[in-house]
């Protein structure tokens, strides 16, 4: 199981999601950072939350154009499997490998707290160690995550089962009472077509360990395990 | 030879901070403020003087680079 975290100038939250992998896996992920353009095999690379360039023009707009992207984009189509969280979720939408885009939150306010979430499609390589349906507590942190897309991509993303998680209350109702950003639908968390790339806006990484609040993030990363091994 | 490119959100989509700057100018008496919306203003200092030439590298920045087609549109001035 080989996997990669990317560096960006502005991520934050890499040694996060580095720290819980080892935690749970007890193998070390490797560093990239942003200006590699070769780099040997990896089964699942990483796009870390943080503020890329310092969400400049917009976020993760000059990230979706670091050298490394290229790659990451080919190793994608070949079936590499990618996740972005956060910025990195911002990252992946603004280079096209995810639809959409990530816009300022409707109350304008940075939101760091945790929500609840509903795991909508458990099929696939990021989430199959949950229930369907499955209700999970986890951490947000952005200023930008209100998740944008037109009708008809909206239209594919549902019928295709793209939308893997949705903001909810504790009881598992998605209704715009439960979305703390304004995105379209509860959106918090899309998978391309082929189902090998993932971007999600809440941060698995901040509740993958007792002493931080909460183990909920760790199926996340067993599903992944699992996937790769 | 300078270029400006004014940059908004597309109209179909929520703008809160627009919103948020016609509540503050009402509260402040503006009462005929129908609506707000706001951009950004990127200026680009080119080493050429052909707006001719220019146009298309301009577009394709825009495209590629500066604004975001799904959510965003631009318009494009050349300054003398």
């Amino acid at each position: 199981m080989k996997i990669a975290i990317v560096v960006f100038p502005g991520s934050n939250c890499d040694r996060d999601i580095s720290w819980a992998i080892k935690n749970i896996s007890g193998k070390k992920p490797d560093y990239l950072w942003h200006k590699e353009k070769n780099f040997t095999n990896y089964d699942l690379i990483i796009l870390p939350g943080g503020f890329s360039y310092g969400d400049y023009l917009r976020c993760g707009a000059i990230g979706s154009h670091s050298p490394i992207m290229n790659e990451i984009k080919k190793r994608s189509q070949k079936g590499t499997k990618i996740i972005g969280i956060c910025n990195g979720f911002q990252i992946l939408t603004e280079s096209k490998m995810l639809p959409g885009s990530l816009l300022k939150n409707e109350n304008l306010k940075f939101i760091c707290k945790k929500i609840f979430l509903k795991v909508k499609n458990n099929n696939t390589f990021f989430s199959k160690k949950y229930k369907l349906n499955e209700i999970i507590n986890i951490p947000i942190a952005h200023m930008e995550g209100r998740y944008y897309c037109s009708k008809e991509t909206l239209k594919e993303l549902e019928s295709n089962g793209q939308i893997i998680f949705q903001y909810c209350n504790d009881n598992g109702s998605i209704k715009n009472n439960y979305n703390p950003n304004g995105s379209i639908m509860n959106i918090a968390g899309i998978i391309n077509l082929k189902g090998n790339v993932l971007g999600m806006m809440p941060h698995p990484e901040r509740c993958s360990e007792e002493i931080l609040g909460g183990e909920n993030g760790i199926k996340f990363f067993r599903s992944i395990f699992e996937s790769i091994n | 030879m300078k270029v400006k490119i004014e940059v908004m959100l597309r109209d179909a989509i929520l703008d809160p901070q627009g919103n948020t700057i016609k509540k503050s100018l009402a509260s402040l008496g503006f009462k005929n403020v129908k609506s707000v919306r706001q951009g950004k203003l990127i200026e680009i200092d080119l080493n050429s003087s052909s707006s001719t030439k220019e146009k298309k590298n301009i577009e394709k920045m825009c495209e590629d680079v500066l604004t975001n087609s799904l959510t965003e549109k631009y318009k494009i001035k050349f300054l003398k």
